[in-house]
């Protein structure tokens, strides 16, 4: 399956959004147009980590995803771990349901013997080597957050060395919120290499609005341009965030 | 997100759902990040049983062990024993039961029998990393946790093999201060040069007895670990060695290992020929400690000389004051 390709939006933020729709619903609709969102919650050191947890945990719920909430000194692993978790659990989610189509509707993959289990976990670790990889990188940028940004950036430049060592392909866009004018603003268009991103964290200005409901929004109508016609037609049937071509 | 369930208490009994081997639990021994471990009783004596978090935890570390089960004479990891599910309050969680490997930590063994050991367990290591490499795979996740000291005789064993990668592929679980990728010098691809990195950086950390940190906004990680290495006389020796993994120069561990054992022989003086190495600082003192000698036994020769000419001549005259006396 060389050419299957995983989608994410992963967003990173500090605090409860206190502007526009729910970020959970927005994450659900992701979802269902084949992209999972997942969400790390940075809190300040020191600070429980109940705070916020509830958000983040929701809106990566209803986004398919994966959520951690960590200070912003052990962002780096983080990051990575998260991005890979969501990968696997999309692959298994695939693998799954074509397990389900085989051996019939009540069969899950814990039913099998030990065996097949490992059989069918090489094969998810074989895809998630090779499958490429898009993230849409949407970073809370208001004030609370200016004095995180040196971690969050040093956390892409992490993540960005992780999914290069694979062998599959990568490509990464940065959305910024709240946008000056917007709800967010694209800080960075589609490219492979996550070093060019992190260079936009130097001139930038803090806002003081958390609108993460309509900057989601804002993401997943990127997202949706870069996918096109032809692939958007290929999700009416399926709900599931991959696309297979050349398997 | 830990689960409740996984919590046995000592003396729980319980039946593989598949195999139906038999298990009663004599202890929790360790927490991992996948699951939990117990010393268990089973019908072939004492073994260890990991119990994973949730369904899928497991699998990977599983497949990793079954293939080291074929390679011949495995020491690679503790050997697998059973794979199985268990069943705690309806729900099933998977387990898989392995060889009890007894003895303290790569950390604590250092700490209770000296620094003189840590150089000879990493050679111990690079021979094992080099078998695992031969068979195409990479540790990935090494670290002194990951490590035990079995014996005596004194052997470092790997327990959690989880980590454990394909070469080629990108090292999915690692600890950031064993990690290149982390310190600036390298990327995470599985390859011989990852493992080697963190053995060195285990050497460090064992000879240390501590981690530090890396310094915010550091240009040049490598010169800071080479500070490290500097404040720490005893692994002068190995700075050679050790700054060449660090760089990633060695493309095999056997490589590596033949210089770690070039460094000791160096250092303890087993060697006549003085290496081109970091040798100076020994040999200067191999010099102070074997030229005194010689100079000793001389004086001593000379004192006597001394004595006897001064008793020679103490006879001589007395002879003389005593005939001067008979002739007066």
């Amino acid at each position: 399956m060389s050419g299957g390709k995983i989608r994410q939006i992963l967003l990173l933020t500090d605090g409860c959004s206190n502007q526009g729709e729910d970020p959970a619903a927005v994450a659900a609709y992701a979802y269902e147009k084949g992209i999972t969102v997942n969400v790390i919650g940075i809190i300040d050191e020191g600070a429980g980590k109940d705070h916020g947890m509830k958000e983040v945990d929701e809106i990566s719920k209803s986004g398919g995803g994966v959520s951690q909430v960590v200070y912003a000194s052990q962002l780096s692993q983080t990051v990575q771990m998260v991005t890979r978790q969501a990968m696997t659990q999309t692959l298994q989610g695939v693998v799954h349901n074509e397990l389900r189509h085989i051996l019939g509707e009540e069969r899950e993959m814990e039913d099998l013997p030990p065996e097949k289990r490992g059989e069918v976990m090489e094969i998810v670790d074989d895809l998630g080597e090779t499958v490429n990889l898009e993230v849409l990188i949407l970073v809370d940028t208001s004030a609370s957050m200016k004095p995180k940004l040196p971690m969050v950036q040093e956390a892409l430049a992490d993540l960005s060395i992780s999914l290069h060592s694979r062998t599959g392909k990568n490509h990464f866009a940065l959305f910024l919120f709240p946008g000056k004018r917007k709800d967010a603003d694209k800080a960075a268009d589609w490219t492979a290499n996550i070093n060019e991103l992190t260079g936009t964290f130097q001139r930038l200005t803090t806002g003081g609005v958390t609108p993460t409901g309509p900057a989601l929004k804002t993401a997943l109508r990127y997202f949706e341009k870069r996918l096109g016609k032809r692939s958007l037609k290929a999700y009416e049937a399926r709900d599931l965030p991959i696309e297979e071509s050349g398997m | 997100m830990k689960n409740q369930g996984c919590n046995l208490s000592p003396g729980t009994k319980w039946l593989g759902k598949w195999n139906r081997n038999p298990y009663r639990v004599i202890k929790k021994i360790g927490e991992g990040a996948t699951g939990s471990v117990y010393l268990v009783a089973t019908r072939a004596g004492q073994a260890a049983v990991k119990i994973g978090e949730n369904k899928l935890s497991l699998t990977s570390e599983i497949n990793v062990l079954r293939h080291f089960s074929k390679v011949q004479g495995n020491v690679l990891g503790p050997s697998l024993l059973d794979v199985d599910d268990i069943e705690i309050s309806g729900e099933s969680y998977p387990f898989f039961c392995m060889e009890y490997l007894n003895g303290d930590s790569l950390l604590s063994f250092i700490q209770k029998k000296g620094t003189e050991w840590a150089p000879v367990l990493l050679v111990q290591l690079l021979g094992d990393l080099d078998r695992l490499h031969r068979e195409g795979w990479v540790f990935g996740d090494l670290k002194p946790d990951n490590i035990i000291v079995t014996g005596p005789p004194f052997r470092i064993r790997w327990f959690d093999v989880g980590g454990t990668t394909k070469i080629g592929r990108a090292v999915k679980e690692y600890t950031e201060f064993y990690d290149r990728g982390y310190w600036g010098l390298g990327d995470r691809k599985a390859e011989p040069s990852y493992d080697l990195f963190a053995a060195a950086m285990i050497l460090i950390h064992c000879i240390h007895q501590s981690r530090f940190e890396k310094p915010r906004d550091n240009k040049n990680p490598l010169e800071f670990l080479i500070k490290q290495m500097n404040s720490e006389p005893s692994l002068r020796p190995f700075k050679k060695v050790l700054t060449a993994a660090l760089k990633g120069k060695y493309k095999d561990a056997q490589l590596m290992k033949k210089d770690v054992m070039a460094a000791i022989e160096n250092r303890s003086g087993f060697e006549r020929q003085p290496v081109s190495s970091p040798a100076p600082n020994i040999k200067k003192s191999r010099r102070n400690r074997t030229a005194p000698p010689p100079r000793k036994i001389r004086e001593k020769s000379k004192s006597y000389r001394v004595e006897i000419v001064l008793t020679a001549s103490f006879l001589f005259l007395s002879s003389i004051l005593y005939l001067v006396g008979q002739w007066m």
